[in-house]
């Protein structure tokens, strides 16, 4: 699958790269430090489409034009990316450029905020997500989320990931419901470290295995989509290892999308790589060519750290 | 003075600070020096004061009672005091000296004399006090006094003799409840008390009267309590929960800002109120709607008032439900509406028990809100202690009955009045007991949801 998307985008990327390397020209890193704050905002002020391939042969998901608005203030800008099938797409870019408002648009968590409004279209296997017919909570059981703090319900480790199929009836009865449970938290790397005390809180875990906790909670609902947002951020080393091995194992089988803040980590995890500026999507393009031989300077700057 | 003390004593310390040197650092600000030495003189000012004030009246009464002549000192107790209140009365002008004979007079004029004496020489003992105290205060003023420290202790011991009158004011409480039931428990045997089934506290005032000795069966007022209880629980529980889930979950902040307010304004109604209108409104009410289905209703029932009461203690569960539920961390929520939830799913199943402990604790205040209630089951549920479980008929209270036994005529010691000691001690131990219940159960959830 991923040798299949890698030759999609290096035809592509050959095309749309002669029109983006006169807009970039050398990098304005001689410049003064006061001005330096000021380049960086006409930069996005100006900035035109995304630079790189944001569309994929085989799309699970995709946005097109998306914008969204909390209240009068726009915090996402016409973005165009698709998530594809069996592939970890990892979403960096500096603290508030929405990247986690993008992520919530993907199964409509926001439409738990009342103020917040979605244009644009998304898609899932070509469903518009945002259509009529669609009821979110469906959707929400095919696109299940992982959320930056981990948020275990206060009930037992096995209620926490009997949940989800409870409620959507995915087994017809108490071995079933077992099964999923202890495949789920298998998958999720935690079993060993929880099976003689299925029934103490989910609460009363360590952080890191609370996080795995979640993400066993969205796995055994089977969903076809996974959106992490910053999975790891209140995580150690060991635990960020440990998830990171299990998003490995998971893209066998699902589209990923993960926001992170470590570059090392977006490096390890993921097949493709967008970054984000101030509500809109400057860059996306293959990880190792982001990371390697990133073609807009804003990019450039984001990951070498050397914005002020 | 007070005051002077907290300059003098800092502004000495500012000054020492500004020669202060490495070797011999001011210990505190020296502001803190300021409250050192304010409490130095404030703390004997005010004991004396509070001393002489405790003692005056005994010693000036003593002073008029050795002025009065033989005859006087030597008359019964009962007495002596009525002369003596008589001429603190002549002394403050409340009756004219005319019409009183010169013995009174002439004490009178003797004790207001000591009054104002006693005045003077307490303003110059308190000012005297306070001065050596902020004498002694300034002389602590040195270097390495730690004032900081002292005053946080001083603070420290002032907010604990605080809590303590607190308790100590519930302890002695209890005590004299207890005494009080002590003794009518040797009138009346406890398990007569506690297990008799007939309630009728008629005790005779003379001994040949029909129906001398009453009978102290707790047992129907207590049911009565707890009927009219369940029902207000019945009413107040569920309309209280739905609303504060409404009010949390669905309300759009302009709604909730006008229903909230709105709601709690049921709790500010005066009882009174509430029993009128149970008694003119809702009892006819009941009747009437029950006599049509055939049904005989008293006209004083016990669901008439269980029913205002439960609309009276709604604000208590909504009120405090909807706190809890708004407590409850917004991503609980969004875990469960990411895995698929509907709304109401995740509110019963995720959001309720996280707030349970919260709603349990509510409920429990409601309880004993409705326990203690009197004024309504006055009016509307009538004084008759039926041993009954049907909501359909007049049923009392223990503190209905508390009220009516102690607004009788009767003699404080006997049986009548006393059984409002026992049953208040009954009642007492009764929400003690409920409210040990609560916090357990509130405890165990929370364990299981922390
Ligand atoms: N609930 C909200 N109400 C109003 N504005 C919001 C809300 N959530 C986010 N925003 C705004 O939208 C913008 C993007 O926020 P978002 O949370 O998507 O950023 P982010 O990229 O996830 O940042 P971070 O890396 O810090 O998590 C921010 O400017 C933020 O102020
Ligand atoms: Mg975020």
């Amino acid at each position: 699958m991923t040798s299949n998307n890698s030759d999609a985008s290096t035809n592509t990327d050959t095309s749309s790269a002669s029109s983006v390397t006169s807009s970039l020209g050398p990098l304005d890193l001689e410049k003064g430090q006061g001005t330096k704050e000021q380049s960086i905002e006409e930069i996005v002020a100006s900035l035109g489409d995304t630079v790189g391939k944001t569309r994929v042969d085989n799309p699970k998901m995709s946005a097109t034009g998306v914008d969204v608005f909390y209240a009068d203030k726009q915090a996402i800008f016409g973005v165009d990316l698709d998530i594809a099938n069996n592939e970890v797409i990892s979403m960096i870019g500096p603290s508030g450029c929405g990247k986690s408002t993008l992520l919530r648009c993907l199964n409509r968590m926001n439409d738990t905020i009342p103020i917040c409004k979605v244009t644009g279209e998304l898609t899932l296997d070509g469903e518009d997500i945002y259509g009529r017919d669609t009821d979110p909570v469906l959707l929400r059981a095919r696109v299940g989320m992982v959320f930056q703090k981990p948020n275990p319900f206060p009930k037992s480790i096995y209620e926490n990931v009997a949940y989800g199929p409870r409620l959507h009836g995915l087994s017809r009865n108490k071995s079933e419901l077992d099964d999923i449970v202890i495949t789920s938290l298998r998958k999720a790397g935690i079993f060993e470290e929880v099976k003689d005390r299925l029934d103490a809180p989910g609460t009363g875990l360590s952080g890191g295995q609370q996080q795995r906790l979640c993400i066993a909670r969205t796995i055994a609902c089977s969903p076809e989509v996974i959106l992490m947002d910053e999975p790891c951020s209140a995580l150690d080393p060991i635990a960020t290892a440990k998830i990171e091995e299990l998003i490995n194992e998971l893209s066998e089988n699902y589209a990923i999308a993960i926001v992170t803040h470590s570059m090392q980590q977006a490096a390890r995890v993921s097949q493709r790589t967008a970054y984000f500026h101030l509500g809109k999507l400057v860059e996306v393009g293959h990880t190792a060519d982001i990371f390697t031989n990133p073609r807009h300077e804003l990019t450039e700057k984001y990951i070498t750290g050397r914005f002020g | 003075m007070f005051v002077a003390a907290y300059w003098i004593g800092r502004s000495k310390a500012t000054g020492m600070r500004n020669l202060a040197t490495k070797a011999q650092p001011l210990h505190s600000l020296p502001r803190y020096y300021g409250y050192q030495m304010l409490i130095w003189c404030a703390v004997p000012a005010i004991t004396v004061f509070a001393l002489w004030m405790g003692l005056e009246s005994t010693v000036l009464t003593k002073l008029v009672k050795l002025s009065l002549p033989d005859e006087i000192r030597n008359l019964p107790g009962g007495e002596f005091n009525l002369i003596i209140n008589d001429i603190k009365n002549i002394a403050v002008g409340n009756i004219s000296q005319s019409q009183s004979d010169p013995i009174r007079t002439t004490a009178a004029a003797d004790y207001s004399i000591n009054l104002g004496f006693s005045k003077w020489a307490r303003a110059v003992v308190v000012l005297v006090a306070g001065l050596l105290g902020a004498y002694f205060g300034y002389k602590r003023i040195t270097y390495s006094a730690r004032a900081r420290i002292f005053v946080e202790k001083v603070i420290m011991i002032f907010l604990i003799t605080c809590s303590c009158l607190a308790i100590l004011t519930t302890v002695g409480i209890v005590l004299s409840v207890l005494f009080e039931s002590l003794r009518f428990f040797d009138k009346v045997p406890f398990s007569d008390f506690a297990f008799g089934l007939h309630w009728s506290p008629q005790t005779s005032i003379r001994a040949d009267q029909v129906g001398s000795s009453g009978s102290f069966g707790a047992v129907p007022i207590f049911a009565g309590t707890l009927l009219i209880s369940a029902i207000a629980m019945l009413v107040a529980v569920p309309f209280g929960l739905m609303s504060a889930i409404y009010l949390a979950e669905y309300a759009t902040p302009r709604v909730r800002a006008w229903v909230k307010p709105l709601l709690e304004i049921l709790a500010g109604i005066p009882t009174v109120v509430y029993g009128f209108f149970a008694a003119l409104t809702v009892a006819p009410m009941i009747r009437g709607f029950g006599e049509s289905i055939g049904l005989s209703v008293a006209s004083e029932s016990a669901l008439a008032a269980g029913l205002v009461m439960g609309i009276m203690i709604i604000p208590f569960v909504s009120s405090l439900s909807d706190d809890v539920i708004t407590a409850v961390p917004q991503s609980m929520r969004d875990g469960s509406l990411g895995l698929g939830a509907t709304k109401s799913e995740t509110i019963r199943k995720v959001v309720i028990p996280a707030a349970l402990p919260g709603v349990v604790g509510g409920i429990l205040l409601a309880v004993s809100r409705a326990i203690g209630e009197t004024m309504i089951v006055v009016m509307a549920a009538g004084l008759a202690a039926n041993l009954t479980i049907n909501p359909l008929e007049a049923v009392t209270t223990v503190t209905v009955q508390i009220v009516t036994l102690l607004t009788g005529d009767q003699a404080f010691d006997s049986p009548k009045t006393l059984a409002a000691f026992a049953l208040g001690l009954m009642l007492f131990v009764t929400t003690l007991i409920l409210n040990v219940i609560a916090l357990r159960t509130v405890r165990k959830y929370r364990e299981q949801y922390e």
